[in-house]
Protein backbone atom coordinates (compact mmCIF):
# COMPACT_ATOMS: atom_id res chain seq x y z
CA UNK A 1 0.00 0.00 0.00
CA UNK A 2 1.79 3.11 -1.06
CA UNK A 3 0.74 6.70 1.09
CA UNK A 4 0.67 9.68 -0.69
CA UNK A 5 2.90 11.71 2.12
CA UNK A 6 3.78 14.32 -0.29
CA UNK A 7 0.15 15.52 -0.69
CA UNK A 8 -0.84 14.82 2.87
CA UNK A 9 2.25 17.03 4.09
CA UNK A 10 1.75 19.46 2.01
CA UNK A 11 -2.06 19.95 2.64
CA UNK A 12 -1.39 20.10 6.45
CA UNK A 13 1.33 22.76 5.63
CA UNK A 14 -1.18 24.68 3.60
CA UNK A 15 -4.03 24.47 5.98
CA UNK A 16 -1.67 25.63 9.10
CA UNK A 17 -0.40 27.79 7.59
CA UNK A 18 -3.59 29.46 6.21
CA UNK A 19 -5.47 29.20 9.40
CA UNK A 20 -2.78 31.01 11.41
CA UNK A 21 -3.33 33.67 8.68
CA UNK A 22 -6.87 33.87 8.97
CA UNK A 23 -6.86 33.84 12.36
CA UNK A 24 -4.91 37.32 12.29
CA UNK A 25 -7.09 39.03 9.67
CA UNK A 26 -10.45 37.62 10.54
CA UNK A 27 -10.38 38.20 14.32
CA UNK A 28 -10.36 41.90 13.54
CA UNK A 29 -12.61 41.72 10.59
CA UNK A 30 -15.19 39.79 12.83
CA UNK A 31 -14.25 41.91 15.50
CA UNK A 32 -15.61 45.22 13.27
CA UNK A 33 -18.14 43.57 11.85
CA UNK A 34 -19.21 43.03 15.01
CA UNK A 35 -19.04 46.60 16.79
CA UNK A 36 -19.51 48.94 13.76
CA UNK A 37 -22.35 51.18 13.11
CA UNK A 38 -21.19 51.94 9.38
CA UNK A 39 -22.97 52.17 6.51
CA UNK A 40 -20.27 49.98 4.93
CA UNK A 41 -21.00 47.26 7.50
CA UNK A 42 -23.41 45.45 5.33
CA UNK A 43 -21.74 45.59 2.28
CA UNK A 44 -17.90 44.21 4.00
CA UNK A 45 -19.74 41.39 5.37
CA UNK A 46 -21.16 40.25 2.11
CA UNK A 47 -18.00 40.52 0.52
CA UNK A 48 -16.22 38.70 3.29
CA UNK A 49 -19.44 36.03 2.89
CA UNK A 50 -18.97 36.13 -0.88
CA UNK A 51 -17.01 32.63 -0.93
CA UNK A 52 -19.94 30.47 0.69
CA UNK A 53 -21.66 30.82 -2.55
CA UNK A 54 -19.49 31.28 -5.16
CA UNK A 55 -18.34 28.75 -7.16
CA UNK A 56 -14.67 27.93 -6.67
CA UNK A 57 -13.85 27.67 -10.19
CA UNK A 58 -15.17 31.75 -10.20
CA UNK A 59 -13.53 32.29 -7.59
CA UNK A 60 -10.00 31.12 -8.65
CA UNK A 61 -10.72 32.51 -12.12
CA UNK A 62 -10.32 36.14 -10.98
CA UNK A 63 -7.94 35.30 -8.42
CA UNK A 64 -5.90 33.99 -11.31
CA UNK A 65 -6.40 36.94 -13.19
CA UNK A 66 -4.98 39.22 -10.60
CA UNK A 67 -2.08 36.99 -9.27
CA UNK A 68 -1.12 37.14 -12.91
CA UNK A 69 2.00 39.17 -14.38
CA UNK A 70 -0.63 41.32 -16.28
CA UNK A 71 -3.03 41.82 -13.25
CA UNK A 72 -3.19 44.51 -10.54
CA UNK A 73 -2.11 42.19 -7.62
CA UNK A 74 0.56 40.25 -9.95
CA UNK A 75 2.20 43.58 -10.46
CA UNK A 76 2.39 44.48 -7.51
CA UNK A 77 4.43 41.07 -6.44
CA UNK A 78 6.46 41.64 -9.27
CA UNK A 79 7.12 45.03 -7.87
CA UNK A 80 8.27 43.62 -4.86
CA UNK A 81 10.75 40.80 -6.60
CA UNK A 82 8.42 38.08 -4.96
CA UNK A 83 7.81 37.16 -8.68
CA UNK A 84 4.60 35.95 -9.59
CA UNK A 85 2.40 33.65 -7.19
CA UNK A 86 0.16 31.45 -9.42
CA UNK A 87 1.46 27.87 -9.13
CA UNK A 88 3.03 28.07 -6.38
CA UNK A 89 2.71 27.08 -2.29
CA UNK A 90 2.15 31.28 -1.16
CA UNK A 91 -0.20 31.42 -4.08
CA UNK A 92 -2.36 28.95 -2.64
CA UNK A 93 -1.99 30.96 0.88
CA UNK A 94 -3.35 33.32 -0.58
CA UNK A 95 -6.47 31.37 -2.33
CA UNK A 96 -7.35 29.67 0.86
CA UNK A 97 -7.32 32.84 2.96
CA UNK A 98 -10.05 34.00 0.57
CA UNK A 99 -11.78 31.33 0.14
CA UNK A 100 -11.74 30.02 3.82
CA UNK A 101 -12.22 33.55 5.38
CA UNK A 102 -16.50 33.80 6.21
CA UNK A 103 -15.71 30.42 7.78
CA UNK A 104 -13.40 31.94 10.39
CA UNK A 105 -15.06 34.82 10.18
CA UNK A 106 -18.75 34.37 11.00
CA UNK A 107 -18.44 32.28 14.13
CA UNK A 108 -16.07 34.92 16.07
CA UNK A 109 -18.11 37.52 14.58
CA UNK A 110 -21.04 35.60 16.61
CA UNK A 111 -19.24 34.94 19.37
CA UNK A 112 -18.41 38.72 19.80
CA UNK A 113 -21.81 39.85 19.39
CA UNK A 114 -23.36 37.42 21.91
CA UNK A 115 -20.64 38.69 24.45
CA UNK A 116 -22.37 42.38 23.98
CA UNK A 117 -21.25 45.53 24.83
CA UNK A 118 -21.51 44.88 28.93
CA UNK A 119 -18.14 42.87 29.22
CA UNK A 120 -16.17 45.58 27.80
CA UNK A 121 -18.03 48.54 29.80
CA UNK A 122 -16.90 47.14 32.97
CA UNK A 123 -13.68 46.91 31.91
CA UNK A 124 -13.62 50.49 31.13
CA UNK A 125 -14.75 51.29 34.43
CA UNK A 126 -12.25 49.56 35.98
CA UNK A 127 -9.79 51.42 34.32
CA UNK A 128 -8.87 49.31 31.32
CA UNK A 129 -7.89 50.60 27.81
CA UNK A 130 -9.89 49.89 25.12
CA UNK A 131 -7.04 47.84 23.70
CA UNK A 132 -5.96 46.32 26.31
CA UNK A 133 -9.58 44.74 27.61
CA UNK A 134 -9.70 43.52 23.29
CA UNK A 135 -7.31 41.17 24.59
CA UNK A 136 -8.10 40.55 28.04
CA UNK A 137 -12.03 40.15 28.51
CA UNK A 138 -13.17 40.16 24.61
CA UNK A 139 -10.93 37.21 23.44
CA UNK A 140 -10.85 35.20 26.28
CA UNK A 141 -14.31 35.88 26.60
CA UNK A 142 -14.85 34.78 22.53
CA UNK A 143 -13.05 31.30 23.05
CA UNK A 144 -15.78 29.19 21.61
CA UNK A 145 -16.23 31.26 18.44
CA UNK A 146 -12.61 31.34 18.02
CA UNK A 147 -12.27 27.78 18.54
CA UNK A 148 -14.77 26.90 15.84
CA UNK A 149 -13.40 29.44 13.44
CA UNK A 150 -9.68 27.97 13.97
CA UNK A 151 -11.31 24.20 13.70
CA UNK A 152 -13.87 25.24 10.50
CA UNK A 153 -11.19 27.19 8.69
CA UNK A 154 -8.79 24.31 8.79
CA UNK A 155 -11.02 22.24 7.80
CA UNK A 156 -12.00 24.12 4.96
CA UNK A 157 -8.97 24.80 3.46
CA UNK A 158 -7.86 21.05 4.06
CA UNK A 159 -11.15 19.91 1.71
CA UNK A 160 -10.62 22.58 -0.87
CA UNK A 161 -10.46 22.04 -4.73
CA UNK A 162 -11.65 24.56 -7.01
CA UNK A 163 -9.46 27.27 -6.28
CA UNK A 164 -6.61 25.18 -5.83
CA UNK A 165 -6.86 23.80 -9.76
CA UNK A 166 -7.37 27.19 -10.53
CA UNK A 167 -4.58 29.04 -9.45
CA UNK A 168 -1.87 26.49 -8.11
CA UNK A 169 -2.56 23.63 -10.81
CA UNK A 170 -1.01 20.01 -10.08
CA UNK A 171 3.02 20.47 -9.26
CA UNK A 172 4.05 17.72 -7.03
CA UNK A 173 5.48 19.02 -3.91
CA UNK A 174 4.16 22.64 -4.26
CA UNK A 175 0.83 22.75 -5.24
CA UNK A 176 -0.42 19.15 -5.74
CA UNK A 177 -2.40 18.93 -2.36
CA UNK A 178 -5.10 15.85 -0.90
CA UNK A 179 -8.06 16.69 -2.64
CA UNK A 180 -6.03 17.33 -6.25
CA UNK A 181 -3.75 14.20 -5.88
CA UNK A 182 -7.18 12.07 -5.43
CA UNK A 183 -8.42 13.89 -8.42
CA UNK A 184 -5.36 13.09 -10.20
CA UNK A 185 -5.61 9.19 -8.71
CA UNK A 186 -9.53 8.92 -9.87
CA UNK A 187 -8.35 10.29 -13.52
CA UNK A 188 -6.10 7.26 -13.91
CA UNK A 189 -7.73 4.81 -12.72
CA UNK A 190 -5.68 4.13 -9.52
CA UNK A 191 -8.78 3.19 -7.32
CA UNK A 192 -6.30 1.69 -4.27
CA UNK A 193 -4.85 4.88 -3.89
CA UNK A 194 -8.02 7.39 -4.32
CA UNK A 195 -9.53 5.02 -1.99
CA UNK A 196 -6.86 5.64 0.70
CA UNK A 197 -6.69 9.62 0.64
CA UNK A 198 -10.90 9.83 0.68
CA UNK A 199 -11.75 7.61 3.29
CA UNK A 200 -8.65 9.58 5.24
CA UNK A 201 -10.53 12.29 4.36
CA UNK A 202 -13.81 10.74 5.60
CA UNK A 203 -12.42 9.94 8.81
CA UNK A 204 -11.23 13.54 9.40
CA UNK A 205 -14.24 15.51 8.45
CA UNK A 206 -15.96 13.40 10.83
CA UNK A 207 -13.75 13.86 13.81
CA UNK A 208 -13.15 17.48 12.85
CA UNK A 209 -17.58 17.98 12.91
CA UNK A 210 -17.53 16.02 16.05
CA UNK A 211 -15.00 17.74 18.08
CA UNK A 212 -16.84 20.62 17.46
CA UNK A 213 -20.07 19.66 18.82
CA UNK A 214 -18.62 18.47 21.54
CA UNK A 215 -16.26 21.10 22.43
CA UNK A 216 -19.69 23.52 21.64
CA UNK A 217 -21.71 21.80 24.52
CA UNK A 218 -18.77 21.98 26.81
CA UNK A 219 -18.32 25.52 26.36
CA UNK A 220 -22.18 26.00 26.26
CA UNK A 221 -22.38 24.63 29.76
CA UNK A 222 -19.54 26.40 30.88
CA UNK A 223 -21.42 29.80 30.42
CA UNK A 224 -24.60 29.17 31.64
CA UNK B 1 -15.82 74.71 43.33
CA UNK B 2 -15.55 71.11 44.88
CA UNK B 3 -18.13 68.40 43.98
CA UNK B 4 -19.93 67.29 41.04
CA UNK B 5 -20.97 69.05 38.19
CA UNK B 6 -23.18 68.40 35.33
CA UNK B 7 -24.93 69.43 32.37
CA UNK B 8 -26.12 67.73 30.02
CA UNK B 9 -28.28 67.50 26.55
CA UNK B 10 -29.09 64.69 24.24
CA UNK B 11 -31.65 63.78 21.88
CA UNK B 12 -32.73 60.63 22.02
CA UNK B 13 -35.60 58.77 20.06
CA UNK B 14 -37.85 58.66 22.50
CA UNK B 15 -36.99 61.50 24.92
CA UNK B 16 -34.77 64.61 25.48
CA UNK B 17 -32.73 64.88 28.16
CA UNK B 18 -31.89 68.59 29.61
CA UNK B 19 -30.44 68.64 32.97
CA UNK B 20 -27.99 70.55 35.00
CA UNK B 21 -27.05 69.57 38.62
CA UNK B 22 -24.27 70.38 41.18
CA UNK B 23 -23.81 67.93 43.79
CA UNK B 24 -21.26 68.81 47.10
CA UNK B 25 -18.72 65.52 46.83
CA UNK B 26 -19.31 64.07 49.91
CA UNK B 27 -22.38 61.53 50.75
CA UNK B 28 -25.16 59.43 48.87
CA UNK B 29 -27.02 61.32 46.09
CA UNK B 30 -30.03 59.75 44.53
CA UNK B 31 -30.65 59.97 41.27
CA UNK B 32 -34.99 58.91 41.65
CA UNK B 33 -37.01 59.03 38.98
CA UNK B 34 -40.10 56.31 36.78
CA UNK B 35 -37.94 53.99 34.01
CA UNK B 36 -37.12 55.91 30.74
CA UNK B 37 -36.75 59.45 32.97
CA UNK B 38 -33.14 59.36 31.63
CA UNK B 39 -31.64 58.23 35.18
CA UNK B 40 -29.25 55.64 34.04
CA UNK B 41 -27.83 58.00 30.99
CA UNK B 42 -27.10 60.42 33.07
CA UNK B 43 -24.78 58.25 35.25
CA UNK B 44 -23.39 56.36 32.03
CA UNK B 45 -22.14 60.15 30.67
CA UNK B 46 -20.81 61.02 33.83
CA UNK B 47 -19.32 57.22 33.85
CA UNK B 48 -17.79 58.17 29.83
CA UNK B 49 -20.13 55.17 28.67
CA UNK B 50 -22.35 57.44 27.01
CA UNK B 51 -21.22 60.84 24.42
CA UNK B 52 -24.01 63.03 24.98
CA UNK B 53 -24.51 65.51 21.96
CA UNK B 54 -23.64 68.31 24.36
CA UNK B 55 -22.62 68.45 28.48
CA UNK B 56 -20.19 69.53 30.75
CA UNK B 57 -18.76 67.18 33.56
CA UNK B 58 -16.53 67.88 36.07
CA UNK B 59 -15.72 66.46 39.52
CA UNK B 60 -13.55 68.65 41.98
CA UNK B 61 -12.40 70.98 38.93
CA UNK B 62 -10.97 68.19 36.82
CA UNK B 63 -13.00 68.26 33.90
CA UNK B 64 -14.19 65.29 32.04
CA UNK B 65 -16.11 66.24 29.22
CA UNK B 66 -16.18 70.01 28.20
CA UNK B 67 -17.31 70.88 24.35
CA UNK B 68 -15.25 68.89 22.22
CA UNK B 69 -12.92 67.25 25.19
CA UNK B 70 -14.44 63.92 26.53
CA UNK B 71 -11.99 61.93 28.82
CA UNK B 72 -12.32 58.15 27.76
CA UNK B 73 -14.31 56.28 30.10
CA UNK B 74 -11.34 54.69 31.49
CA UNK B 75 -9.33 57.63 32.14
CA UNK B 76 -11.97 58.95 35.12
CA UNK B 77 -11.57 57.54 38.67
CA UNK B 78 -14.80 56.09 38.91
CA UNK B 79 -16.45 53.26 40.49
CA UNK B 80 -19.70 51.69 38.57
CA UNK B 81 -21.96 48.66 39.66
CA UNK B 82 -24.20 47.42 36.63
CA UNK B 83 -27.77 46.65 37.22
CA UNK B 84 -26.68 42.68 36.45
CA UNK B 85 -23.02 42.16 38.50
CA UNK B 86 -21.73 41.41 34.81
CA UNK B 87 -18.90 39.54 36.37
CA UNK B 88 -16.44 38.29 34.21
CA UNK B 89 -17.10 34.69 33.51
CA UNK B 90 -13.72 33.68 32.47
CA UNK B 91 -11.91 35.01 36.25
CA UNK B 92 -12.46 33.50 39.33
CA UNK B 93 -13.83 35.47 42.03
CA UNK B 94 -10.16 36.71 43.20
CA UNK B 95 -9.35 37.52 39.70
CA UNK B 96 -12.43 39.49 39.25
CA UNK B 97 -11.72 41.72 42.30
CA UNK B 98 -7.91 42.18 41.20
CA UNK B 99 -8.70 43.13 37.84
CA UNK B 100 -9.58 46.70 38.19
CA UNK B 101 -7.18 47.12 41.32
CA UNK B 102 -4.06 45.99 39.17
CA UNK B 103 -4.94 48.94 36.81
CA UNK B 104 -4.14 51.30 38.96
CA UNK B 105 -1.09 52.74 39.61
CA UNK B 106 0.08 51.17 43.28
CA UNK B 107 0.18 55.00 45.14
CA UNK B 108 -3.63 55.53 44.05
CA UNK B 109 -4.66 52.37 45.76
CA UNK B 110 -6.43 53.23 49.08
CA UNK B 111 -8.66 50.01 49.32
CA UNK B 112 -7.37 46.93 50.31
CA UNK B 113 -8.45 43.47 49.03
CA UNK B 114 -9.05 42.13 52.37
CA UNK B 115 -10.62 45.37 53.41
CA UNK B 116 -13.58 45.55 51.04
CA UNK B 117 -13.79 41.04 50.61
CA UNK B 118 -14.71 41.92 54.54
CA UNK B 119 -17.09 44.91 54.58
CA UNK B 120 -18.85 43.07 51.66
CA UNK B 121 -18.69 39.51 53.29
CA UNK B 122 -17.76 37.94 50.40
CA UNK B 123 -14.43 35.97 51.78
CA UNK B 124 -15.81 32.62 51.41
CA UNK B 125 -16.22 33.47 47.79
CA UNK B 126 -12.67 34.12 46.74
CA UNK B 127 -11.61 30.68 45.73
CA UNK B 128 -14.99 30.22 43.43
CA UNK B 129 -15.74 31.00 39.45
CA UNK B 130 -18.56 32.99 39.15
CA UNK B 131 -20.98 30.09 38.02
CA UNK B 132 -23.39 29.15 40.94
CA UNK B 133 -23.77 32.41 43.10
CA UNK B 134 -26.55 33.86 44.45
CA UNK B 135 -27.79 37.18 42.82
CA UNK B 136 -26.67 38.64 46.05
CA UNK B 137 -23.38 37.51 46.25
CA UNK B 138 -22.50 38.62 42.43
CA UNK B 139 -23.67 42.41 43.26
CA UNK B 140 -21.19 42.37 46.45
CA UNK B 141 -18.42 40.92 44.38
CA UNK B 142 -19.37 43.86 41.69
CA UNK B 143 -19.17 46.53 44.10
CA UNK B 144 -16.27 44.98 46.19
CA UNK B 145 -14.56 45.13 42.37
CA UNK B 146 -15.84 48.25 41.73
CA UNK B 147 -14.26 49.70 45.17
CA UNK B 148 -10.86 48.59 44.38
CA UNK B 149 -9.96 51.14 42.55
CA UNK B 150 -10.47 53.66 45.37
CA UNK B 151 -12.93 55.69 43.14
CA UNK B 152 -13.20 59.00 43.70
CA UNK B 153 -16.84 58.79 42.50
CA UNK B 154 -19.21 55.79 42.90
CA UNK B 155 -21.78 55.31 40.60
CA UNK B 156 -24.02 52.72 41.03
CA UNK B 157 -27.39 51.81 38.75
CA UNK B 158 -30.05 49.98 40.47
CA UNK B 159 -28.25 47.76 41.80
CA UNK B 160 -30.48 45.73 43.73
CA UNK B 161 -33.08 45.75 41.10
CA UNK B 162 -32.42 42.67 39.83
CA UNK B 163 -32.67 40.66 43.47
CA UNK B 164 -35.23 39.32 45.58
CA UNK B 165 -36.65 40.93 48.57
CA UNK B 166 -34.71 38.73 50.64
CA UNK B 167 -31.47 39.22 49.09
CA UNK B 168 -32.12 43.23 48.73
CA UNK B 169 -32.63 42.94 52.46
CA UNK B 170 -29.16 41.37 52.87
CA UNK B 171 -27.24 43.99 50.64
CA UNK B 172 -28.98 47.39 52.15
CA UNK B 173 -27.35 46.91 55.28
CA UNK B 174 -23.42 46.58 53.51
CA UNK B 175 -24.46 49.87 51.59
CA UNK B 176 -25.27 51.64 54.41
CA UNK B 177 -22.06 50.58 56.03
CA UNK B 178 -20.27 51.42 52.85
CA UNK B 179 -20.55 55.11 53.07
CA UNK B 180 -19.84 55.28 57.27
CA UNK B 181 -16.76 53.49 56.70
CA UNK B 182 -15.28 54.96 53.13
CA UNK B 183 -16.84 57.90 52.75
CA UNK B 184 -16.88 57.37 48.73
CA UNK B 185 -19.21 60.33 47.49
CA UNK B 186 -21.88 58.24 45.38
CA UNK B 187 -24.93 58.51 42.43
CA UNK B 188 -27.26 55.58 43.12
CA UNK B 189 -30.02 55.23 40.52
CA UNK B 190 -33.13 53.84 41.83
CA UNK B 191 -36.67 53.76 41.45
CA UNK B 192 -37.61 52.48 44.71
CA UNK B 193 -38.09 55.68 47.24
CA UNK B 194 -37.33 52.84 50.05
CA UNK B 195 -34.32 52.75 49.23
CA UNK B 196 -33.55 56.28 48.25
CA UNK B 197 -34.69 57.64 51.80
CA UNK B 198 -32.82 54.69 53.71
CA UNK B 199 -29.44 55.38 52.04
CA UNK B 200 -29.28 58.67 50.45
CA UNK B 201 -28.74 61.88 52.43
CA UNK B 202 -29.61 64.27 49.28
CA UNK B 203 -32.04 63.59 46.42
CA UNK B 204 -32.11 64.64 42.61
CA UNK B 205 -36.00 64.02 41.08
CA UNK B 206 -36.29 63.23 37.54
CA UNK B 207 -38.96 64.18 35.33
CA UNK B 208 -38.85 63.34 31.75
CA UNK B 209 -35.27 63.85 31.01
CA UNK B 210 -35.19 66.70 33.67
CA UNK B 211 -34.50 68.18 36.86
CA UNK B 212 -37.80 68.31 39.03
CA UNK B 213 -36.04 68.77 42.07
CA UNK B 214 -33.03 68.65 44.34
CA UNK B 215 -32.35 68.63 47.63
CA UNK B 216 -32.80 67.19 51.49
CA UNK B 217 -34.19 63.11 50.95
CA UNK B 218 -36.12 64.47 53.68
CA UNK B 219 -37.05 67.38 52.62
CA UNK B 220 -37.83 66.06 48.92
CA UNK B 221 -40.06 63.37 50.52
CA UNK B 222 -42.80 65.60 52.17
CA UNK B 223 -42.72 68.30 49.56
CA UNK B 224 -46.74 68.29 48.31
CA UNK B 225 -45.66 69.77 44.61
CA UNK B 226 -43.61 66.43 44.06
CA UNK B 227 -44.90 63.63 43.10
CA UNK B 228 -43.45 61.39 45.90
CA UNK B 229 -45.55 62.38 48.63
CA UNK B 230 -49.09 61.11 46.62
CA UNK B 231 -47.16 57.52 45.96
CA UNK B 232 -49.22 54.81 48.05
CA UNK B 233 -45.62 53.78 49.89
CA UNK B 234 -45.05 57.92 50.64
CA UNK B 235 -42.79 57.86 53.96
CA UNK B 236 -40.97 60.45 55.39
CA UNK B 237 -37.75 60.22 57.17
CA UNK B 238 -36.76 61.89 60.99
CA UNK B 239 -33.49 61.86 62.50
CA UNK B 240 -32.73 62.00 65.87
CA UNK B 241 -29.88 60.68 68.32
CA UNK B 242 -29.86 57.24 70.33
CA UNK B 243 -31.10 58.16 73.90
CA UNK B 244 -31.79 55.59 76.23
CA UNK B 245 -32.75 51.61 76.61
CA UNK B 246 -35.23 50.11 78.09
CA UNK B 247 -34.70 46.85 79.32
CA UNK B 248 -38.30 46.18 80.56
CA UNK B 249 -40.28 46.82 77.59
CA UNK B 250 -37.67 46.35 75.14
CA UNK B 251 -37.45 49.81 73.68
CA UNK B 252 -34.97 52.05 72.10
CA UNK B 253 -35.70 55.52 72.40
CA UNK B 254 -34.69 58.22 69.96
CA UNK B 255 -34.27 61.84 71.19
CA UNK B 256 -35.00 65.08 68.64
CA UNK B 257 -35.27 68.71 69.85
CA UNK B 258 -39.08 68.22 68.70
CA UNK B 259 -39.52 64.93 71.11
CA UNK B 260 -39.17 61.05 71.27
CA UNK B 261 -39.70 58.19 69.48
CA UNK B 262 -39.64 55.02 70.74
CA UNK B 263 -38.87 52.15 68.26
CA UNK B 264 -38.51 48.13 69.27
CA UNK B 265 -35.02 47.61 71.24
CA UNK B 266 -32.00 48.03 68.84
CA UNK B 267 -28.43 47.46 70.37
CA UNK B 268 -26.97 50.60 68.94
CA UNK B 269 -24.47 52.95 71.26
CA UNK B 270 -26.20 55.62 73.46
CA UNK B 271 -25.45 59.23 70.86
CA UNK B 272 -25.19 57.50 67.89
CA UNK B 273 -27.46 59.62 65.21
CA UNK B 274 -30.72 57.54 63.83
CA UNK B 275 -32.99 58.15 61.21
CA UNK B 276 -36.50 56.39 61.13
CA UNK B 277 -38.99 56.36 58.70
CA UNK B 278 -41.97 56.91 58.98
CA UNK B 279 -45.30 55.83 55.92
CA UNK B 280 -47.57 58.50 55.94
CA UNK B 281 -50.17 55.82 56.16
CA UNK B 282 -49.44 55.43 59.60
CA UNK B 283 -49.39 58.78 60.89
CA UNK B 284 -53.09 59.70 61.86
CA UNK B 285 -53.91 63.30 63.45
CA UNK B 286 -55.66 64.51 66.34
CA UNK B 287 -56.75 67.55 68.45
CA UNK B 288 -55.92 67.15 71.58
CA UNK B 289 -53.31 64.91 72.75
CA UNK B 290 -54.70 61.16 73.85
CA UNK B 291 -52.49 59.66 76.72
CA UNK B 292 -55.64 56.97 76.48
CA UNK B 293 -54.38 55.41 73.60
CA UNK B 294 -52.06 52.61 72.43
CA UNK B 295 -49.56 54.27 70.28
CA UNK B 296 -46.74 55.73 72.24
CA UNK B 297 -45.10 58.01 69.50
CA UNK B 298 -47.14 61.25 69.30
CA UNK B 299 -45.90 64.07 68.30
CA UNK B 300 -47.12 68.17 68.69
CA UNK B 301 -47.03 69.45 65.02
CA UNK B 302 -48.09 71.96 62.46
CA UNK B 303 -50.22 71.97 59.39
CA UNK B 304 -48.16 73.49 56.80
CA UNK B 305 -50.44 72.18 53.53
CA UNK B 306 -52.43 69.86 52.54
CA UNK B 307 -53.07 68.45 49.02
CA UNK B 308 -56.18 66.07 47.89
CA UNK B 309 -54.58 62.88 46.25
CA UNK B 310 -58.04 61.16 44.96
CA UNK B 311 -61.42 61.39 45.60
CA UNK B 312 -61.04 59.93 49.28
CA UNK B 313 -57.72 60.36 50.53
CA UNK B 314 -55.61 63.64 51.02
CA UNK B 315 -52.09 63.59 52.19
CA UNK B 316 -50.79 66.67 55.23
CA UNK B 317 -48.03 68.03 55.56
CA UNK B 318 -46.72 69.13 59.14
CA UNK B 319 -43.98 70.58 60.46
CA UNK B 320 -42.50 69.65 64.11
CA UNK B 321 -41.30 72.00 66.47
CA UNK B 322 -37.38 71.26 65.05
CA UNK B 323 -38.74 72.37 61.57
CA UNK B 324 -38.39 68.48 60.48
CA UNK B 325 -41.18 67.29 58.13
CA UNK B 326 -43.24 64.55 58.01
CA UNK B 327 -46.78 63.22 55.80
CA UNK B 328 -49.87 62.08 56.86
CA UNK B 329 -52.48 60.36 54.62
CA UNK B 330 -55.88 60.63 55.89
CA UNK B 331 -59.29 60.48 54.64
CA UNK B 332 -60.98 63.65 53.28
CA UNK B 333 -63.84 63.02 55.44
CA UNK B 334 -61.56 63.42 58.34
CA UNK B 335 -59.86 66.35 57.46
CA UNK B 336 -62.89 68.11 56.91
CA UNK B 337 -64.41 66.75 60.35
CA UNK B 338 -60.87 68.07 61.94
CA UNK B 339 -61.23 71.59 59.66
CA UNK B 340 -57.58 71.51 58.60
CA UNK B 341 -56.22 74.55 58.46
CA UNK B 342 -53.10 75.55 57.13
CA UNK B 343 -50.63 76.76 60.51
CA UNK B 344 -53.20 74.57 62.78
CA UNK B 345 -51.83 73.01 65.84
CA UNK B 346 -52.01 69.13 66.19
CA UNK B 347 -50.67 66.14 67.22
CA UNK B 348 -49.39 63.42 64.90
CA UNK B 349 -49.65 59.71 66.50
CA UNK B 350 -47.27 57.75 64.69
CA UNK B 351 -48.19 53.82 64.53
CA UNK B 352 -45.23 52.25 63.45
CA UNK B 353 -41.31 53.30 63.08
CA UNK B 354 -38.67 51.80 61.40
CA UNK B 355 -35.24 52.25 62.34
CA UNK B 356 -33.39 52.54 59.24
CA UNK B 357 -29.47 53.47 60.76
Amino acid sequence: MEIDWQAINLTLKLATISTLILLLIGTPIAWWLAKTQSVWKEIIGSIVALPLVLPPSVLGFYLLLMLSPDGFIGKLTLLMGIGTLPFTFPGLVVGSVIYSLPFVVQPVRNAFEAIGERPMEVAATLRTSPLKSFFQIALPLARPGLLTGTILGFAHTVGEFGVILMIGGNIPGETKVMSVAIYDHVESLEWEQAHILSAGMMVFAFLVIYAMYVLERHWGNLNK
Amino acid sequence: MTGLEVKLQHQFDEFELDVSFSVPACGITALFGHSGCGKTSILRAIAGLLKTQQGTISLNNNIWQKSNFFLAAHKRPIGYVFQEASLFSHMSVQQNLEYGWQQVPHRQRRLKLNDMVELLGISNLLKRTTQHLSGGERQRIAIARALLTSPELLLMDEPLSALDHDAKQTILPYLENLHDELGIPSLYVTHDPNEAARLANQMILLVDGKVAALGATAKLLTRLDLPLAAYDDAASILEGIISAHDSTYHLTWISMDSGRIAVSRENYPIGKIARVQIQARDVSLSRKFHSDTSIINILPVKVIDTHDINESQLIVQLELLDGQTILSRITRRSGITLDLKEGMHLYAQVKSVALIN
